[in-house]
């Protein structure tokens, strides 16, 4: 059952999409050994009545155990002290369950809140130029404070001075330093993480108390969690369905001594504590902070719950070309032969142009030819010249053995063609004209004055990603690609990667307009962004993310802010949203569902004496009216424990139309929620009577 | 077989009341149908109301609170005063305090229990003017809730839910009067009386026998206490006097008049809301449940009676035919008895009490499950939306989106609110059965001993609660004690839901719309029809089997040793 985060696979097909990660988040098992220790202990904590008052299913319940307990003093016996321990219990396991999802979040708290203890700053003073050593948490808003090489960032802030390699991993778990300067939209530092070289000067942006790694001890240890709109509604239903289950019992004294009969009170709170909805009320919280738990696992922090349940329901996602959908970078991606050359002319050229030009395009035509025609990476050797690309010629090539080989514009290298005495091409402009109008960039490639060939780059869209749109489609989701490029090359994008629609030449305004059009028409929108001019856009949007490496403007319009600063992490989120209500939902159907077996359990057993016809409806044929009681009780405390790992993980969510969620869920949860307890409560019986107990 | 053409011809004449009566009414309360202004304006002046303003929930509250007090009010003063009024052939005396009361919140609430026999208790007055103008008062009250829950739905960010007093006026003059005109002749051509001339007093010399035989104006009552789902009979005997009931074109008549409008309200809900499909799935959920509990009493009572079984005769090809006219038979009483305890009609052409165990259970449950299938006039659909916002609730969480119902999202306000009107009814009715069991002048109402008595009891509470109004009967009501006890049940079944009801419908105009999509849980589609047939059989279920269990239940599991 235990979960090993950090190693997990992502669902869905993220994996070649995600990106590494690791840290200090990480690591810990749900059900690690110290956590579940702790969590005992925290259950028994929990027993406070201003604890449970706030989940009133379990108040219920918890007053239900006093009753017992009183009537156990009074008429003494095996069978009502079972049955108030076994309330107990039941009280007892929600409390455990709560603990177990808190356990791994304030686990993280502490190791944070280490780091954020030991920093010193060195604040630079502003008269005498000179500089002070002070702890961090002395620090105030617009103090100036230096950093070398060595030194942990004090507090957030920007820089305002110099540039310099941090290594973030405290926050983010990347190991790989990021370079971060001042101006411009990576200017931005985040307290608790350590500086790599050189020297900077920041300008302290967060109050104190209230900075980034503040807010993110806060969030993991769940300080200030509130309960999200749909998790109150669920609780007002669950006290409804709580209410009407007292007079229900409450009823059954007066109409069975007007049938002549007894009911013990011990029995009528057993009856009430099996009909009152005790699966979800006791693993509500629970679900809720364990899906704010596997956010983080994600490395994405959420501001609040109403965000986390806001992503399951988006309907549109907004998402960034570059990085997102696409790789970022072009990648040749086809030879294009004129002049009755071959495309293994123009490959084999092409390399020999590319070998020292260490851009990623450059690489990339390498490795295509070396894919496409096996030619095999070639050093460069005494006499090869390499002529370097520059803003003036907008080529650049390799001058080898008497020739000059170069690839570049299209139209620099014709220039370059006609003035070597060469002569332009026809067939080479039309090619040029098609890649450009794909929405690719066509280079062209040139031998003294011949004329070769066109190689093509493309921006790659990235593996798996079109998949994931249909599935996202599937489940009713549209995804909206945002790109500055034109329309045309934008429409060529959409279309490979298989996005429902694209806005192109996308302005900060005409991405807010296209937010307020949506939002208009009642769907829920999603986006994610990173640099200031997003920052109104992702306050606006229904889910705002963050990058991490945004600018803090951006990282306060939003309501998620992911580390990882991976923008397709935005699907996971909406997952995650999803499996939360799923998860609810689920068991709510199940622990209404389950109340039909335990009436077949206690009814009969109740009015055992008064209607011995009744027990017709004894039809798990359970050994005696006490063993039945007792059985469905324990049925409904043991159904907690083993449905933890349940209402921590969350119910599976597989992208697809919501008729095939809802049959699934409906067939495994509401007809199993009938059909289980029937088994469960037998075999308990044969248990209870097999070890001699009734 | 002649059962199976009734069923027939029933359900085409249904479809046919749905497709038209349900547009006809949402054209009256969209303001489409006006071919009765010349009648609307004039009480519009009078009660002093512009028929263009609009009112918000609160408002619209207040004006049904105000609208039933003021007819309480009167039916109340009526009937205590009518030894002294005209129209008393019979010169009957003031109705006693007790009963007046019971009577008066009965026929307000549209319940009509009656606890007493009409013909020798009310006058031509009280029964024309109290009694026959609360079955169109109360009906059309009940439409105009459903109205306005229907408008809520329909309306996005909007204030206001629509005029009570437009909606409880077109209501009347567009859809309740037309139709009980045309009834009532029908009625009087197959024979039902309808008469001011006094009762008629036979001697016959022969025998030495003198016998005084009521009469009154009974088809005009008999057609709205029909197609407004009241139930209050003339006679005593209800649908079974043939004076009220007497032919099978009338039988088939009211049947067919007490589902009308139930039926045809989901209709006008689907078109309201702009998706007929969303109307269909909501009537598809009735017909089920209707479906299901038919059978369930049509089987039970032709079966033969076991104690007359147990006197030897077991060949009895008729059915259980005790209690029943042999004008109707078993599977016909039973199909009556079924549509007029589904619907909170309460009418009766046969004594439920003298059904098998079986029998007796299907006409109890079917009230215990809410009455929504179809359910009363108004109240039906009002209080299976209530059902259908629960279930959009649990069933929008497992697809995993906040759930959402015609496009609103449901949150805590809705769910609070569903949850009242929909717990409201059981918890009153267990809690009055608990009362009356427990003391004495509720103890001694039983004919009967053991599990029929507690049945019999639990009978009461339940038709009261869900202001159905049919009577188990064997027991004796007509005593201060359940007078009074039961006017908790009917105020509290009637106004504890309807002014949620309009809370609701209030908190959901003034909500935006969300848009549909291909995640979204579709309402119109069997998926959602099973969720909520499921949703009002596992309420009903989990709040009444504990009960059930010790009355009817225990009953067929003694092979009808208390019978």
């Amino acid at each position: 059952m235990s979960v090993v985060d950090g190693v997990r696979p992502a669902r869905g097909g993220t994996q070649e999409i995600g990106l590494p990660s690791g840290g200090p988040r990480r690591g810990r098992s749900l059900f690690d050994r110290d956590i579940l220790g702790h969590a005992v202990v925290e259950a028994f904590r929990k027993l406070d009545p201003r604890v449970q008052i706030r989940n009133p299913v379990m108040f219920v319940v918890l007053i239900g155990t006093v009753i017992t307990l009183v009537e156990s003093f009074a008429h003494p016996s095996v069978f009502t002290w079972s049955i108030t321990v076994w309330l107990a219990l039941t009280v007892l396991f929600a409390n455990f369950a709560e603990a177990v999802a808190e356990g791994r979040g304030k686990a993280q708290a502490d190791t944070l809140r280490k780091m954020r203890s030991d920093a010193q700053a060195r604040r630079l003073l502003p008269d005498a130029g000179g500089e002070e050593v002070v702890p961090a948490s002395a620090l105030a808003k617009d103090d100036l404070v230096a950093c070398e090489a060595g030194d942990i960032i004090p507090s957030d802030g920007e820089i305002i001075e110099g540039l310099a390699s941090i290594d973030e991993s405290a926050i983010t778990g990347e190991s790989a330093p990021v370079i971060r300067e001042s101006g411009g939209d990576r200017s931005a530092v985040t307290g608790g993480t350590k500086v790599l070289s050189d020297r900077i000067v920041v300008r302290i942006t967060a109050e104190r108390g209230h900075t980034f790694l503040d807010r993110m001890i806060a969030l993991v240890e769940g300080a200030n969690r509130k309960k999200t709109p749909n998790e109150i509604a669920l609780t007002i239903l669950l006290a409804a369905l709580t209410i009407v289950f007292v007079p229900v019992v409450v009823t059954l004294e007066p109409y069975s001594i007007f049938a002549h009969g007894t009911v013990s009170v011990v029995v009528l709170v057993a009856l009430l504590v099996c009909l009152i909805p005790t699966t979800i009320g006791a693993l509500l919280s629970a679900i809720g902070i364990a899906g704010m738990d596997r956010l983080v696992q994600r490395n994405v922090l959420a501001m609040s719950g109403r965000a986390v349940e806001a992503a399951g329901d988006v309907q549109t996602l907004l998402l960034d070309k570059t990085g997102t959908i696409t790789l970022g970078n072009r990648m040749a991606t086809s030879f294009r032969p004129v002049n009755g050359h071959s495309e293994m002319d123009v490959a084999s050229a092409a390399q020999l142009a590319s070998l020292s030009d260490e851009t990623p395009e450059g690489r990339s035509i390498v490795v295509l030819a070396k894919e496409r025609f096996g030619i095999r990476q070639r050093e460069l050797r005494e006499g090869h010249v390499f002529v370097p690309f520059s803003a003036q010629t907008r080529m650049s090539g390799l001058d080898v053995e008497g020739r000059q080989i170069r690839k570049g514009a299209a139209e620099a290298v014709r220039r370059w063609v006609v003035e070597q005495g060469g002569a332009s091409s026809a067939e080479l402009d039309r090619i040029v004209d098609k890649i450009a109008r794909s929405g690719a960039t066509p280079l062209a490639v040139a031998d003294g004055p011949d004329l070769l060939g066109v190689i093509e780059l493309k921006d790659v869209v990235k593996q798996g990603i079109r998949e994931r749109f249909a599935e996202l489609r599937a489940a009713g989701i549209r995804t909206v690609m945002i790109t500055g490029d034109n329309p045309l090359t934008a429409a060529a994008i959409a279309q490979e990667a298989g996005v429902d629609d694209y806005l192109a030449e996308a302005t900060p305004e005409a991405k807010m307009n296209l937010i307020k059009t949506e939002q208009s028409g009642g769907k829920l929108v999603a986006m994610t962004g990173d640099g200031t001019n997003d920052a109104p856009a992702l306050a606006q949007a229904d889910v705002g993310l963050a990058m991490n490496t945004g600018t803090s403007a951006a990282k306060e319009a939003g309501n998620m802010v992911d580390l990882d600063s991976n923008p397709t992490k935005l699907i996971d989120i909406v997952e995650i949203g999803k499996q939360l209500l799923i998860t609810r939902g689920a068991l709510t159907t199940f622990s209404i569902a389950n109340d039909v077996a335990k009436y077949f359990a206690i009814i009969p057993a109740m009015f055992a004496v008064t209607y011995p016809q009744l027990t017709a409806l004894n039809i798990m044929g359970l050994h005696s009216p006490q063993s039945a009681v007792l059985s469905a009780v324990i049925f409904n405390a043991l159904v907690i424990v083993a449905l933890i790992p349940l209402a921590l993980r969350g119910v599976r969510f597989r992208p697809s139309g919501a008729a095939a969620i809802l049959r699934r869920n409906v067939f495994i949860y509401g007809v199993g929620g009938i059909i289980a307890p029937f088994i469960f409560i037998k075999l308990i019986d044969l248990i209870l009577t097999v070890t001699g107990a009734y | 077989m002649s059962f199976a053409w009734t069923i027939i011809a029933m359900v085409v004449v249904l479809a046919i009341a749905w497709r038209f009566l349900g547009a006809y009414m949402a054209a009256v309360f969209s303001g489409r149908a006006r071919w009765l202004r010349f009648a609307e304006r004039p009480i519009y002046r009078l009660i002093g109301v512009n028929p263009e303003s609009e009112q918000s929930w609160r408002h619209y509250a207040t004006s049904l609170i105000i609208f039933s007090a003021a007819a309480l009010s009167v039916t109340y003063l009526i009937f205590r005063l009518q030894g002294v009024l005209p129209f008393n052939p019979q010169h009957l005396p003031a109705v006693s305090p007790a009963l007046a009361w019971n009577t008066s919140v009965s026929f307000v609430t549209n319940t009509n229990w009656q606890a007493y026999s009409g013909e020798t208790t009310m006058s031509y007055l009280s029964q024309m003017g109290s009694l026959a103008v609360q079955n169109f008062a109360s009906a059309a009250a009940g439409i105009a809730v459903a109205v306005a829950l229907i408008r809520g739905f329909a309306r996005k960010g909007a204030k206001s839910i629509g005029n009570f007093w437009v909606d409880l006026v077109r209501g009347t003059i567009y859809i309740l009067l037309p139709i009980a005109f045309v009834a009532a002749i029908v009625f009087m051509a197959q024979g039902a009386l309808q008469t001011l001339a006094g009762p008629v007093h036979i001697h016959d010399a022969l025998n030495g026998v003198s016998q005084l035989i009521p009469r009154g104006p009974v088809a005009s009552q008999e057609a709205i206490k029909q197609l407004g789902t009241n139930g209050g009979g003339y006679f005593n005997a209800n649908g079974a006097d043939p004076f009220e009931n007497p032919t099978g074109l009338t039988n088939f008549l009211s049947i067919v008049l007490i589902l009308c409008i139930p039926v045809g309200l989901t209709y006008t809900f689907g078109a309201m809301v702009g998706s007929v499909r969303q109307g269909a799935a909501i009537l598809g959920v009735m017909a089920i449940l209707f479906g299901g509990w038919l059978a369930i009493a049509s089987v039970s009572e032709h079966q033969a009676n076991p104690a007359v079984a147990a006197a030897g005769m077991t060949h009895q090809p008729t059915g259980n035919m005790e209690g029943k006219e042999v004008r109707f038979g078993d599977t016909s009483s039973a199909l009556y008895a079924t549509a007029s305890t589904q619907t909170s009609t309460g009418s009766v052409n046969s004594a439920e009490d003298s059904y098998t165990p079986m029998g007796g259970f299907a006409v109890l449950t079917g009230m215990m499950l809410g009455e929504v299938s179809p359910g009363g006039v108004g109240s039906g659909l009002y209080t299976i939306l209530l059902f259908a916002i629960i279930t959009v609730f649990i069933g929008g969480l497992m697809v995993g989106r906040t759930p959402e119902y015609l496009g609103k999202k449901i949150q805590a306000r809705e769910v609070k609110l569903a949850a009242l009107g929909v717990l409201v009814m059981p918890i009153v009715a267990l809690i009055l059965t608990a009362i009356a069991v427990s003391v004495h002048a509720g103890r001694i109402g039983p004919l009967n001993a053991g599990p029929h008595a507690f049945s019999e009891i639990l009978y009461d509470f339940t038709s009261v609660t869900n202001n159905n109004g049919s009577a188990f009967a064997g027991l004796s009501v007509n005593t201060p004690f359940y007078n009074v006890i039961e006017t908790f049940g009917l105020l509290l079944g009637r106004f504890a839901i309807m002014v949620p009801v309009l809370a609701l419908a209030g908190a959901l105009a003034a909500k935006k719309t969300v848009a549909a999509s291909a995640g979204s849980f579709r309402t119109d589609q069997p998926m959602f029809v099973g969720l909520l047939v499921g949703v009002v059989l596992i309420v009903g279920a989990l709040t009444f089997f504990p009960a059930v269990s010790l009355g009817p239940i225990v009953e067929q599991l003694s092979h009808g040793k208390f019978f």
